[in-house]
C-alpha cells in the first residue's frame, strides 16, 4: 500500500485518516503506522500547500537561477549547495546534468531583492563560476496541476 | 400516406425508462451518478497521436478491416494480456466502437427469421437485445441472480438452451452489476458451451477494469477460441468514448463475414482514432494503472459507505459500478431513482433499465471524483434515512 498512499497524500495531504484507510482497503491504524514509518524515514518530508500566489494581492517574484560552480576536492558540490540552501529565500537547490551544476529556485518581493541577492550573495561564492537568472513571467502548471483548468462535466446525458 | 416505418423497428422496445431519462436531462442543478463512460479525459500523448496525424494529413480512410499497425498491435496486445493469439490480417476488425462489433457479429452469424436463438443474461447492457432482433434472432433472456453475485452458472446456462440456440452473449466485466467471471466460472460453463456446439460472443470492453484477478477471456479456455468472439475497445480502457473504436477478434470465416458488412455499413473505422490507438497500446499500459487504481478506491469508499447506511450490495469487482439492492425500501426502482432525484437531486439508473431482473436494484457509477462521490454519498445516506423514517 506504500506507494498508492503516497501516490493519493502527494495530490491530497489533508484527506482524512478514516477515508484513507476506506478507499486503501485497510484499517485505519494501518495507516496510522504506515504514515508514521515514512515520516521517520524520511521519505514524507512535509505537508505542504500548493497556492496560486498570482490570485492573492501579494507580490511574489519567482527566479530559476542556473549557476555553474566549481566542486571541491573531497566535498563535491555539497559544500556550495549547503552554503546556498541554507538561506531561506532559497526555495530548492537541484545538482543537475548537462551545462550548468546548481538549478536554484528563489522568491523574493520584488525584482530588484532577487537581483540584489544574487549579486551581493550567490555570485561572491568562492566556487561559483557563473550565474544566469531567469523570472518566471507565468506558472502554467505547478506540482502537477494546471492552474487555469477548467473542471466542468461535459457528459452528455446518453440512455445507458 | 402509406406507412414507411419498418414493423419491426417501430415494435423494438424503446427504453422503458425514458421518462426518467427526461427528467434527468431537464433537471441542470441535479448531481449525476448515471453516466457510463469514464470522467477521466484520453491521456494526453494518445490524444497528441491524433492530433499528430492529423498535422501529417492522414484524413484519407483506412483499409476496411483497419489499420494494419493497430490490428498488429491489438494482437500484441490480447496475446500479452490475455495469452489468445489472433492473426493480424484474418482475424481482427476494427470497428466504431464495440458496439458496432457486437450489431456486425450477430449480423454475420444469425439466418434472420427462422427462430435462431440467442441468449443474453441480463441485467446487461441495453444493445445485446434490439441488436439480436435486428439481426432477425430470437433473444431468450437468462436472468441473473444477486445470490451467484449476478454471475452466469452453468446450471442457468444448460436450463436455457435449446436445439434452436446459436450464440451467448457473455457480458464481463458487467455493466450495470459490476460482476466478473473468474476463471473457474468459465471453465464450468464452457463445458456446457462446447457440449452443445454452441458459439459465445464476449463483450470484454471492460476488461481492464477488473479489481480481484487479472480478467480472464474465455477465448484462452482449451477449445474455446475457435468458438468465441472477442469484443473489445478504447472507450473505458483508455477512457477514449468519444473516439468511437472498438474490434472484434475471432475466427477467421466469421470475420470475413463481419468485415463485408462492415465495408458497406461503415467502409472504415474513423482514421484519426485509429492512429491515436496505436499509441494507447503501445504506451497506455501506465495509464490503465492509473484510472484502475482511482476507480478502484471509489469502489471501495462506495462499498464501505453502503456498509455503513445499511444498504444491501455485494461486492463488485469489475466495470465502475456498484448494483446496491433497495428492496427494503418496497419500491420499484424507478419510483426510487425519480424520488431519488426529485428530492436529493441525484440521478442514479434503475437497475430495470437493463433488463427486468434488475428490479429492486439501482446502478450507481463510480466514474466520478471521490469528491463528487462524497457529496452524493451524503444525500443517498439522508435519503435512505427518509423513507426508513416514513416506513417506522
Amino acid at each position: 500500500m506504500r506507494e498508492e498512499l503516497l501516490a493519493i497524500i502527494e495530490k491530497n495531504s489533508r484527506i482524512d485518516l478514516k477515508e484513507l484507510a476506506v478507499i486503501l482497503g485497510v484499517e485505519e491504524i494501518d495507516v496510522v503506522n504506515e504514515l508514521q514509518a515514512l515520516e521517520e524515514e524520511g521519505v514524507i518530508c512535509g505537508y505542504h500547500t500548493l497556492i496560486n500566489w498570482e490570485k492573492t494581492s501579494l507580490d511574489k517574484v519567482t527566479a530559476l537561477i542556473e549557476v555553474r560552480v566549481t566542486p571541491q576536492r573531497g566535498q563535491g558540490f555539497d559544500n556550495v549547495a549547503e552554503r546556498i540552501y541554507k538561506y531561506p529565500e532559497v526555495r530548492s537547490v537541484y545538482l543537475i546534468s548537462g551545462g550548468f551544476d546548481l538549478l536554484v529556485t528563489l522568491e523574493g518581493k520584488t525584482l530588484r531583492e532577487v537581483s540584489t541577492f544574487v549579486s551581493d550573495k550567490l555570485a561572491p561564492l568562492e566556487p561559483v563560476l557563473s550565474t544566469a537568472t531567469h523570472f518566471i513571467l507565468k506558472k502554467y502548471k505547478d506540482h502537477g496541476t494546471i492552474f487555469s483548468q477548467k473542471s466542468e462535466d461535459e457528459r452528455e446525458m446518453i440512455t445507458p | 400516406m402509406r406507412n414507411f416505418l419498418a414493423d419491426q423497428v417501430v415494435e423494438l422496445k424503446p427504453s422503458g425508462i425514458r421518462k426518467f431519462f427526461d427528467i434527468v436531462s431537464e433537471m441542470k442543478d441535479a448531481i449525476s451518478l448515471g453516466v457510463g463512460e469514464p470522467d477521466f479525459d484520453t491521456p494526453w500523448h494518445i490524444r497528441d497521436e491524433g492530433i499528430y496525424s492529423l498535422e501529417k494529413g492522414r484524413t484519407f480512410y483506412t483499409s476496411n478491416s483497419g489499420l494494419k499497425e493497430l490490428r498488429q498491435e491489438i494482437c500484441a496486445y490480447m496475446k500479452r494480456k490475455y495469452n489468445v493469439a489472433y492473426d493480424a490480417m484474418s482475424q481482427v476488425l476494427i470497428t466504431v466502437g464495440g458496439s458496432e462489433a457486437i450489431d456486425m457479429g450477430l449480423r454475420a452469424m444469425i439466418n434472420p427469421g427462422v427462430g435462431e436463438e440467442v441468449l443474453i443474461p441480463q441485467p446487461s447492457y441495453v444493445s445485446y437485445e434490439p441488436c439480436a432482433i435486428l439481426a432477425g434472432a430470437k433473444p431468450v433472456i437468462i436472468n441473473l441472480k444477486a445470490e451467484n453475485e449476478f454471475r452466469l452458472t452453468a446450471k442457468e446456462l444448460e436450463a436455457a438452451i435449446t436445439d434452436k440456440t446459436k450464440i451467448l452473449v457473455l457480458p464481463y466485466p458487467n455493466n450495470p452489476t459490476g460482476a466478473i467471471m473468474e476463471k473457474s466460472d468459465l471453465e464450468a460453463i464452457a463445458e456446457v458451451i462446447i457440449k452443445h456446439d454452441i458459439f459465445v460472443m464476449s463483450d470484454e470492453i471492460y476488461a481492464e477494469l477488473s479489481y480481484k484477478e487479472k480478467h480472464v477471456s474465455i477465448a484462452s479456455l482449451p477449445g474455446m477460441q475457435e468458438r468465441t468472439l472477442v469484443i473489445n475497445g478504447f472507450s473505458k480502457a483508455y477512457a477514449m468514448t468519444g473516439w468511437r473504436l472498438g474490434y472484434a477478434c475471432g475466427p477467421a470465416d466469421i470475420i470475413k463475414q463481419m468485415t463485408k458488412i462492415h465495408q458497406f455499413a461503415i467502409m472504415c473505422a474513423p482514421t484519426t482514432s485509429q492512429y491515436a490507438a496505436v499509441e494507447a497500446l503501445k504506451k497506455g499500459d501506465a495509464d490503465i494503472e492509473e484510472m484502475r487504481t482511482a476507480y478502484n478506491q471509489r469502489r471501495r469508499y462506495l462499498m464501505n459507505a453502503f456498509k455503513e447506511m445499511g444498504l444491501e450490495c455485494f461486492e463488485p469487482y469489475g466495470a465502475f459500478y456498484v448494483f446496491p439492492c433497495i428492496k427494503e425500501f418496497g419500491m420499484t426502482s424507478e419510483e426510487f431513482a425519480t424520488r431519488f432525484l426529485q428530492e436529493e437531486k441525484v440521478a442514479v439508473v434503475p437497475g430495470t433499465a437493463f433488463g427486468d431482473c434488475g428490479e429492486g436494484f439501482l446502478r450507481i457509477s463510480y466514474a466520478y471524483s471521490l469528491e463528487n462521490l462524497k457529496v452524493a454519498i451524503g444525500r443517498l445516506q439522508r435519503f435512505v434515512e427518509k423513507l426508513r423514517s416514513e416506513k417506522a
